[in-house]
Order: C-alpha cells, then sequence, then structure tokens
C-alpha cells in the first residue's frame, strides 16, 4: 500500500505528453525535484517503518520480556521464559495451533472450489447472472463481527434457528453449536465459508474473464468437451489467480479473529492464536510480553508459509 | 489481488497536487499525534468548582442513578462533576492505560483484589483523610473491602448486591419443596425437581464468568473464607486436595445442571428461571434484570447457597461491592474529597438506590424503608455476613482469572473426569503469573 505514492512518481502520469517527458530526462534532477522526491519516498518510508517495522520488531523483543503495561521500568528481561511456558503449560496453546492449520485446510478444500464452480456457472452469461453473483458475494460485504453475531442467534441451543427446526432445544436432546468443543469449530467454520465461497467466486471471476474467449474457441474446435475444455485448458490459465487465492486463503486463516470472538471468545474448542494474543495483551493487569511471544508465534507461522511459496512463484514466473 | 480486468479511468492527479497532498498528509500526521495525546484528556486545568469522574456506569438505570446522586451534591457544594461515562467493559479493559494517561479525578472501581491492584502500583491515590470522615457510616466488613495491601484507604464503596440461589416461591409451593440448608438436602431437592420433569439448576457459561461464581460459593463453605482468600491470591495451591473437593463437590452437582450451558446466556438461563422450566439458579441479585413481567418479580425470592461445612456454616456471603477511587494526582483534591464524603454518606446511597432498585447500600445506616422485599432480604445476608467475597474475577488476578480459570473451569465441565490434570496445570500456569511484577 504505502509503495503506490512511490511508483506513482516513478512513473510519469499517462497524461504528460512525449516532449515534456524528454525535457525532465535531459535535465538533472532540480533541488525542487530532490525535495519533491525526498517527500514522496521518505513519507510512506517514515510511515510504514514507524507502523509495520518498528511495531513488529517491538512486539519481538517483548516477547522475551514480562511486562504489565504499566510503566516502561517494570519491564523485565526473562528469556525464552514465555515461549517455553506457552509450548509446555499453556492447555490452549497446541489446540490453537491446530484450529488455525483446520481452519485452512476447510477454507482450502470446501469453499475454494465451491467459490471456482459458481465462478465457472456465472461466468456462462446465465440469466440473472448479475443477481446470484451478488446473492454469493454479499456476506463478502458484511462484517465478520456481524457474520458472528448472525450465526451465533442462528445456532443459539434454546432459541436458535437450527435448534427449533430439529427440536433439539429440550432437556436431554440439546445440540449445543456454539459451546460443545466437538462441534463448534465446525458451526464456525460453516458461517465462515459462507463468506469465503463468495470472496473465492469474485476473484475467479474475475480471472475467467481473462481467458481469451479465443482458447475456448480453439477448445472446441477441437472437439474437447466442457470438461476437458475446462481441466486442459481454462484451469491452467487461471494460474495467477490461484496464486493469489492461495495466499488470500492463508491470510484469511491466519488472522481469522473476529467471527469467532463474537461466536463465543475462543471457548474451549475453538481456540485460534489471534484470540490467546488478545485475550493475554487486552485487558487490565495484562500479560503483555506473554502474549507477544504467541503473536511471535503467529508472525513466524506465517512467514513459514508465505516466503517459500512466493519464492517459488516469482522463480517460476521468471524462468517463464 | 488485483483483478485483471481493466480497471475504472480515473484521471491520475498531477505531481504537483501529488505533492500537496502528501505535504498536507504529513501536517495532518503531526497535527494528529497531540490531537491524539489530548484524547485521554479531562479537559481544562483545575477549576475548583469541577471536579471530573470516569464512570463505566453505561447503562442506562445506573447513569441516571448517578446523574441524580451528582445533581444532589452540587446543590449541597456548589461543585459540578463532570462525568466522563464510557462502556462498561471497555471502560474495564482499558483501565491500565486510563490509569497511567490522564484519568478524571475520581472513577468508578471494585472493591477488594482489583482495588488492591492499582493501590500497589500507585494508580490510585490513599483517601484515609476522607475515611476520618465517613468510616462511622460503614460496617467493619466493608472497612476491610476498601483497604489497599498497605492498610490505607482507597475505596469509597457505594452499593453492594449478593450472590445466592434464586427460585420462585410459587414453583416450590406447587411441589412442596423446602429451601434446602444443607449439601444434602440441595443434592436431594435437585434429584426430586428432575423427577418432577423441572430442570433443577438453570445455568448458562458462555460468557465464562457465571461458573466462577459456582466455584466461589462451594469453595467458601467447603474450605472456609480464609482458604478461599488464599487461593484467590495465589497462596494456597490448586492441586491441594481441598481444592480437588471443591471440583468432587461440583461433580456431584453437575447432573443437575441445565444442559447446552456452554453456549447460552446468563439472560436465557434466567428465562428458563421466570419461565418455570427451571427450579433454581445461582447467580448475583441482577437476575432480577430478566424479570420483566411484575407478578414474576414478586415471585422471586432467594437463599443462601447451603452449608457444606458445619465449621463454616454461612458465614461468608459473596458480595460484589462498586464503588469509586482517586487517581494518582487528581487535578481538584479538595473537592474531591468533598465529593467522596458526600458519596460515603448513606443519603448519596438512598438516592442512588430510589433510580436503581437492583442492588442495595453499602452502608449499614442507609435507611431500607424503601427496599422492595428481595432488596431487604439482600440487605440483611450482607449486613449479616461475617466475611464478604467479591467473585473470583475481583478478588484475584484478572489476569489469572481471565486467562487460565475462565477456559479451565470450562473445561472441567466439559470433562468433568480430568480434574487432577486439569488442577496441575492451573497451578503451573498461576505460578508463572503470580511470580510475573
Amino acid at each position: 500500500m504505502t509503495s503506490e505514492p512511490s511508483r506513482a512518481a516513478a512513473a510519469p502520469p499517462p497524461g504528460t505528453t512525449r516532449a515534456t517527458r524528454e525535457t525532465t530526462r535531459r535535465q538533472l534532477l532540480t533541488r525542487r525535484d530532490r525535495i519533491t522526491l525526498a517527500v514522496m519516498a521518505g513519507v510512506p518510508t517514515v510511515l510504514h517503518v514507524a507502523l509495520v517495522w518498528v511495531t513488529a520488531l517491538a512486539s519481538v523483543a517483548l516477547a522475551f520480556t514480562t511486562w504489565d503495561g504499566i510503566g516502561f521500568d517494570s519491564i523485565r528481561w526473562v528469556g525464552l521464559d514465555n515461549f517455553r511456558q506457552l509450548f509446555a503449560d499453556n492447555p490452549q496453546f497446541w489446540p490453537a495451533v491446530e484450529h488455525n492449520v483446520v481452519w485452512f485446510a476447510v477454507l482450502i478444500l470446501i469453499p475454494t472450489p465451491l467459490g471456482l464452480f459458481l465462478a465457472v456457472q456465472l461466468d456462462k452469461r446465465i440469466r440473472f447472472s448479475r443477481v446470484y453473483q451478488t446473492a454469493f458475494f454479499l456476506p463478502v460485504v458484511i462484517s465478520m463481527a456481524c457474520i458472528g453475531f448472525v450465526w451465533q442467534l442462528v445456532y443459539n441451543p434454546d432459541t436458535g434457528l437450527i435448534n427449533s427446526i430439529i427440536g433439539a432445544n429440550r432437556p436431554g436432546h440439546y445440540i449445543d453449536w456454539i459451546g460443545d468443543p466437538h462441534l463448534n469449530l465446525w458451526a464456525v467454520l460453516v458461517a465462515a465459508s459462507w463468506r469465503h465461497t463468495g470472496y473465492m467466486m469474485i476473484l475467479y471471476l474475475a480471472g475467467l474473464k481473462s481467458v481469451d474467449p479465443s482458447l475456448r474457441e480453439a477448445a472446441a474446435l477441437d472437439g474437447a468437451g466442457e470438461w476437458q475444455a475446462f481441466r486442459n485448458v481454462v484451469f491452467p490459465t487461471l494460474r495467477p489467480t490461484n496464486t493469489v487465492v492461495l495466499v488470500v486463503t492463508i491470510i484469511e486463516s491466519l488472522r481469522a479473529f473476529d467471527l469467532v470472538f463474537v461466536f463465543n471468545k475462543g471457548a474451549q474448542g475453538t481456540e485460534l492464536l489471534s484470540i490467546l494474543v488478545t485475550g493475554n495483551i487486552i485487558g487490565e493487569s495484562s500479560r503483555v510480553g506473554y502474549g507477544s511471544a504467541i503473536a511471535v508465534v503467529l508472525l513466524v507461522v506465517s512467514l513459514a508459509v508465505i516466503i517459500p511459496y512466493l519464492i517459488a512463484t516469482f522463480r517460476k514466473e521468471r524462468r517463464a | 489481488m488485483r483483478p485483471s480486468h481493466p480497471g475504472p479511468s480515473v484521471p491520475s492527479p498531477s505531481r504537483r497536487s501529488l505533492l500537496r497532498g502528501a505535504g498536507s498528509a504529513a501536517l495532518l500526521a503531526g497535527a494528529g499525534t497531540p490531537l491524539l495525546a489530548a484524547c485521554g484528556g479531562s479537559g481544562s486545568a483545575a477549576d475548583p468548582k469541577a471536579v471530573t469522574v470516569g464512570s463505566n456506569a453505561s447503562d442506562a438505570v445506573p447513569k441516571k442513578a448517578f446523574a441524580n446522586v451528582y445533581a444532589a451534591f452540587r446543590r449541597q457544594s456548589g461543585i459540578t462533576v463532570r462525568v466522563n461515562t464510557k462502556d462498561h467493559n471497555t471502560f474495564q479493559e482499558q483501565i491500565n492505560s486510563y490509569l497511567q494517561g490522564t484519568p478524571d479525578d475520581v472513577f468508578n472501581w471494585f472493591a477488594g483484589y482489583r482495588m488492591q491492584f492499582f493501590a500497589a502500583k500507585k494508580l490510585a491515590a490513599p483517601i484515609d483523610d476522607v475515611w476520618a470522615r465517613i468510616g462511622d457510616n460503614f460496617p467493619d466488613a466493608m472497612k476491610k473491602l476498601s483497604k489497599g495491601e498497605d492498610g490505607t484507604y482507597y475505596f469509597v464503596p457505594m452499593t453492594t448486591y449478593p450472590w445466592a440461589v434464586f427460585y420462585r416461591r410459587s414453583v416450590f409451593t406447587r411441589y412442596g419443596y423446602e429451601v434446602p440448608a444443607t449439601w444434602d438436602q440441595l443434592v436431594a431437592l435437585c434429584k426430586r425437581m428432575k423427577k418432577d420433569g423441572l430442570v433443577p439448576i438453570a445455568f448458562g457459561d458462555k460468557d465464562a464468568w457465571p461458573a466462577m461464581g459456582t466455584f466461589d460459593q462451594i469453595d467458601f463453605r467447603l474450605n472456609g473464607y480464609d482458604f478461599h482468600v488464599r487461593l484467590m491470591a495465589g497462596k494456597a495451591s490448586w492441586t491441594d486436595p481441598k481444592v480437588r473437593a471443591v471440583f468432587d463437590h461440583w461433580a456431584e452437582l453437575l447432573p443437575y445442571h441445565q444442559d447446552g450451558f456452554m453456549g447460552r446466556t446468563w439472560q436465557d438461563a434466567a428465562q428458563s428461571l421466570a419461565a418455570r422450566k427451571a427450579g433454581m439458579y445461582l447467580l448475583g441479585s441482577f437476575v432480577a434484570q430478566q424479570f420483566t413481567d411484575r407478578s414474576a418479580l414478586e415471585d422471586l425470592d432467594f437463599f443462601p447457597f447451603p452449608e457444606i461445612d458445619p465449621a463454616h456454616g454461612l458465614d461468608t456471603v459473596e458480595a460484589p461491592t462498586d464503588g469509586f477511587m482517586v487517581s494518582r494526582s487528581p487535578k481538584n483534591r479538595a473537592g474531591v474529597v468533598r465529593l467522596l464524603e458526600y458519596l460515603g454518606t448513606p443519603a448519596a446511597e438512598e438516592l442512588y438506590l430510589r433510580t436503581d432498585s437492583s442492588v442495595v447500600a453499602a452502608s449499614g445506616k442507609a435507611d431500607t424503608s424503601a427496599y422492595s422485599p428481595l432488596q431487604k432480604k439482600a440487605f440483611a445476608m450482607i449486613s449479616g455476613a461475617r466475611n464478604l467475597t467479591q467473585f473470583m474475577d475481583r478478588d484475584s488476578r484478572p489476569d489469572f482469572t481471565s486467562t487460565v480459570m475462565q477456559p479451565g473451569l470450562q473445561k472441567f465441565l466439559q470433562n468433568p473426569q480430568g480434574v487432577d490434570g486439569l488442577l496441575a496445570s492451573i497451578e503451573r500456569q498461576k505460578k508463572t503469573i503470580f511470580a510475573s511484577s
């Protein structure tokens, strides 16, 4: 995001004529230009460093301390203690890691193919295509917190829609969608998938629009069926979209927070790393050091997943 | 994430306008810092005719009740109270940074460990001078609750309410139940209710704190007040067989709790008591808020959680107490003293209770003639108690109760068999939390 203005500065705006471009190139940079450049590159850099790097590094540093958030002189260095406690003593940590992984697996296995399927259908210019598009995309527009709120009404054990319909709100027949640790993660994943499907659909729809129609024509002329054409011609051309989809899904599953927090505050069965971070840092007499340690784990996991993938992708693109 | 179809053609800004934009953005960012810093500020400096109060009374009824009290104070003293109200939970979550920034002169807070914590951190000012005037208005148990660990006063109590077992009189009459006085009678009553097709004990633990109330009751009835306090303060061990016994008792009662409690809020659980589907409900007296029907409210009654160990009897009542503290360097110290002296009078409490009838006065001298029968009973129960506790999350470190005890108790409720492993884990985590600062 912060790189936007500097890119705009490097490439002359499309409106400028060829002549002016040549004159600026011939002259050395004037003083004013240099100031302009310094401000344009400097302001975003300062903001980026202050808001991203300094805070991230401060968080990493705090992970090796204990601090209750009251006055800077109460920060004490404890080395690896936070991590030792986290890995050995925190009964919520490993379940949280597991749930983040499950979250990713479910999102990539169910809503993503479903979104692709919907996109392919909508791409056929069927009637009312816009209406369907809007309907499937609407959940993406709603904030996660609202989605969590709406779904916890649906899942409410006493008055919720589901239990009322199937008659599971009588003593002895209860299905506790929100509280039962064997059920609640799946219940909340239904809500997450409901939203993610629409998101994936839009991404794939955009990708499909850019597929050269002549490719399909050629495939049709060669006698390829619909499925064959999709599998061998259309899908391979969607590779850039797939990269985006994968990265977006990984990010979604690592930052999953709001939905669950509203749903049941990350009670047993739905613990997530992000909720553990918030639970430890926000609030009175907070455990800033310990919470930062969890945040660092989350950061390392994100980097470990994203960096190799991006390196591989860029390498492939350079070769191509 | 850039869709590959051509984007809308927006006329691109010239370099100069971009630059101007960047300049003003930088200006904005520069100006933003003092603006942000001023956010926590409480307005103008020392005005001898005004005192600022940071309030967590965001609900309509208490907000109005406090407004009436401050208006009366103004008429009496000529000092205006400027109230800065924040959402109840937000206030609590931000209390750390609030007190370190530029807090109001006086702020709403809770008695007990949660008050002592901020006193020990020097984020609150001692008010022994106020107590020299108001001390006679309060019973000894309240005095104990208002002192920091150093023995000086930091807190002026205003209102309190008890935790007890609530029931509907009509249900008890209809089935011929009697109020249980001992643990065995309680278990027997639960069995009878189950046979009669009632949910014996209404329960909802979605918000994770109600379970702490049940633990408190069983613990101080079984092990006594002193042990409970030492356990909450991190001094007694959670692996002590006494704690194990608490969970054994609880497990005996658990089959009579309402099903599906992990997904139910206390409000919904209270509704099942109001609808006569459940026989009893252990909660604070705020349960009455859910009894919107007048006849149902008049039918509501309560009894103290029954005796378990005769050595302790019913000597302890869980009575969370709300009141006021003074921030570390109030701008108008003289005005603060006058305000607190007023708030510590029975008259101020009576005025408050005229609007908010869900609580009772903390002072032993307040007039009780306007009380509802429920309030009268609550008042008698609290003033007759030898010891008052404040609720687990007010009697212990909040970081411990929120990150360890809330999930821990929920784990027990799901799997009552795994107590030993759970208690060992709680003890390990407790040690590290209580060791840190």
